[in-house]
């Protein structure tokens, strides 16, 4: 990745508002001397192998290979990293990076509430104060989430403006963070927004990569072909694609929301589609889905995290470059991947991993067993059960909410 | 006349200009128009006119709101090129955009610009575009004779303030606290000392916003700085009391 003040090719950049300057000045030192300092990373390493499950294992996905009786499809567990998703590499090297800083209080957006989740854990474990900003919509859609974020001791502040989503959640917390700055950190949640952000977020999830190349190594005896990533801002995507960069010969592949088409104009595919157009928001230029007055458009995606109008800088880099290939999925073609993947392999992907097994099963019988792909399990699925179980349309579910209603009601 | 010059002329006859804020488009044009002619009348120095974004990261409740059903009731660019022509060529004071610096980048820099000077506008406000990123902003801007107002915030270093300052033209939008916009700022020795740091650092005019909004505010500034700004207080009262309170509200603030 190359680098200079935080451009990637024509894209990133650092649009901040003055009054955060210093704030910025000061956490680029701070990551710039983490960044150069070997125990730093080994700290991070030692802390995820006994905080969290790292390394996650490469698990051979056979029985679905014999499926598709093509390439010989690995899967890269992030769904057992601690707090069910990849999501805690970032907060926890974040943390770390407070601690260093001196400050006592992190704020964080969250969507699907993953992200919020995991901040809050790292909160409890630091003893930091949490705050999370979450859009009243997913406030509503996440409220297992919501529940466990307030029981970590985090407060959940529900963002009433714009479209109540994930991009609105991000104005929130910078909103918080221009009053608080002095003592507060804002732990950002994808390699996204102005620099270092991009760069700093990719470092931490950096560690996927690493471990999936030693791992495919040694168990495939050589890289994969191709390695597939689902993208919502980009975290999980940059974090395996770090490990297989240098090889010309690993194709990347980065798949987006398609949601209900590419032309039904409900998605969130900013590269994938020709919807997308440079812009700057958030603090950074990237493609954006907007209008032609460079208003933010709404996206959709059956998978919150993915449901996001701009995308990491680093990969529209590497996107314009040609390095990476984008494609999306369709919720429908989620869903189908998801059962297919529960009942062969007893592995339930989260709604935005799914996506990237969808591009993977596409493919995967059209190449030799001779070649291997990876895909990016980022997070578990069963954390999901609401969203999932109402994808589904699961009637028994559904009749157990309405019981479980009930009974509440007759308690009250 | 150059921005510079038309503050400094008027700054000979008063103690303290004042400069108001309105979120074009909300609640309409319309009202937009009233309270304009409202403004003027009763006084007011300078107006600053925002152009609705979507995400407008650095203000608050208020404005967001503002800008919010601004866009939601239909509010195009094009709206707001064709509306401040129309102030402008009304009205015998200097008008400047406010706005954050994706509806200048997907308009095209150097087209914006052409576009700001042929509806009679005098300069920018983008809280959004340090001057790191705005090399072509900067270059025409001048090219075009507008105004790239710069802001000093109480975080802002000596050397930053400077380095600001060579950069801006106009005058300089101090942010008088942390935080957004729209809620109350305190004039303690803290604001003094920073105050007089934005004074050593240009010899621009010195506007001083956020959480301006009675006549003791404004007192409070005269002798301090060149521009009091008026922002969310005036958007509350046409909310709470429609566009006819303003006159009054503006006539008393000096």
């Amino acid at each position: 990745m190359k680098n200079l003040n935080g451009y990637y090719g024509q894209w990133g950049g650092a649009f901040i508002p003055e009054v955060l300057h210093e704030t910025f000045r000061q956490l680029k030192d701070f990551y710039s001397a983490a960044r150069g300092d070997p125990a730093f990373w080994q700290e991070y390493a030692d802390l995820m192998a006994t905080y969290s499950c790292r390394p996650t294992p490469l698990t051979a996905a056979d029985n679905l290979s014999r499926h598709f009786g093509g390439a010989r499809i690995f899967i890269k567990r992030e769904d057992l990293n601690h707090t069910g998703a990849h999501k805690a590499n970032n907060v926890m090297g974040q943390g770390l990076l407070v601690k260093r800083m001196g400050k006592g209080r992190v704020i964080a957006e969250t969507g699907a509430g993953q992200h919020g989740v995991a901040t809050a854990t790292m909160a409890a474990k630091f003893g930091f104060k949490c705050t999370i900003y979450m859009g009243e919509e997913d406030v509503m859609r996440q409220r297992p989430n919501v529940f466990w974020m307030e029981k970590l001791g985090a407060e959940v502040v529900p963002v009433t403006t714009g479209s109540k989503t994930l991009k609105d959640a991000i104005n929130a917390a910078f909103r918080d963070w221009v009053t608080n700055m002095d003592n507060t950190h804002y732990c950002l949640g994808t390699a996204c927004g102005p620099h270092p952000f991009p760069e700093m977020v990719a470092w931490f999830q950096s560690i996927i990569g690493l471990e999936a190349r030693e791992q495919i190594e040694r168990q495939f005896g050589k890289p994969p072909a191709r390695v597939y990533a689902c993208v919502g801002g980009g975290s999980n995507a940059m974090g395996v694609f770090q490990g297989f960069l240098d090889l010309p010969g690993v194709e990347l592949v980065g798949v987006e929301a398609g949601g209900e088409g590419l032309e039904t104009g409900r998605h969130a595919a900013r590269l994938a589609s020709r919807d997308g157009s440079p812009g700057v928001a958030q603090g950074y230029k990237t493609m954006f889905l907007q209008d032609d007055d460079g208003q933010m458009r709404t996206t959709h995606s059956v998978a919150a995290g993915l449901d996001y109008v701009g995308v990491s800088p680093i990969l529209t880099d590497l996107w314009e470059q040609g390095r990476v290939r984008f494609a999306s999925a369709t919720d429908s073609e989620v869903m189908a991947a998801l059962e297919l993947t529960m009942t062969r392999e007893g592995i339930i992907p989260a709604l935005e991993s799914s996506h990237a097994f969808v591009q993977a099963f596409k493919e995967a019988g059209d190449m030799s067993p001779d070649e291997a792909v990876i895909i990016n399990m980022s997070g578990r699925g069963d954390k999901d059960i609401f969203t999932i179980a109402n994808a589904f349309k699961d009637p028994s579910w559904q009749q157990f909410i309405i019981d479980k209603g009930k009974e509440y009601e007759a308690e009250r | 006349m150059k921005l510079s010059a038309e503050i400094a002329q008027v700054s000979a006859r008063k103690d303290i200009l004042l400069m108001t804020h309105i979120v074009l488009g909300y609640p309409s044009f319309e009202t937009n128009r009233e309270v304009i002619a409202q403004m003027v009348a009763n006084g007011v120095d300078l107006i600053e006119m925002q152009i609705p974004f979507s995400e407008p990261m650095a203000d608050g409740p208020v404005i967001i709101k503002a800008n919010q059903d601004s866009l939601l009731a239909g509010t195009r660019l094009n709206d707001c090129l064709n509306f401040a022509r129309e102030m402008t060529g009304t009205h015998d004071i200097p008008f400047l955009f406010m706005t954050y610096y994706n509806i200048l980048f997907k308009y095209g820099i150097e087209a914006f610009c052409r576009r700001a000077v042929e509806v009679g506008v005098q300069g920018f406000i983008v809280p959004d575009l340090p001057p790191e990123e705005g090399a072509d902003y900067l270059k025409y801007t001048r090219q075009y004779g507008l105004a790239p107002i710069q802001i000093f915030a109480p975080t802002s270093t000596p050397e930053r303030m400077s380095f600001l300052s060579e950069a801006g033209g106009g005058f300089i939008y101090c942010v008088a606290r942390r935080g957004v916009t729209g809620t109350q700022t305190t004039f303690d020795e803290e604001f003094n000392n920073y105050i007089a740091q934005c004074r050593a650092s240009t010899d621009m005019p010195l506007a001083v916003g956020f959480g301006i909004s009675h006549r003791d505010d404004v007192q409070a500034l005269i002798g301090r700085a060149d521009i009091a700004v008026i922002g969310s207080e005036t958007i509350r009262l046409v909310d709470r009391q429609g566009a006819a309170a303003v006159g009054p509200f503006i006539a008393g603030l000096r």
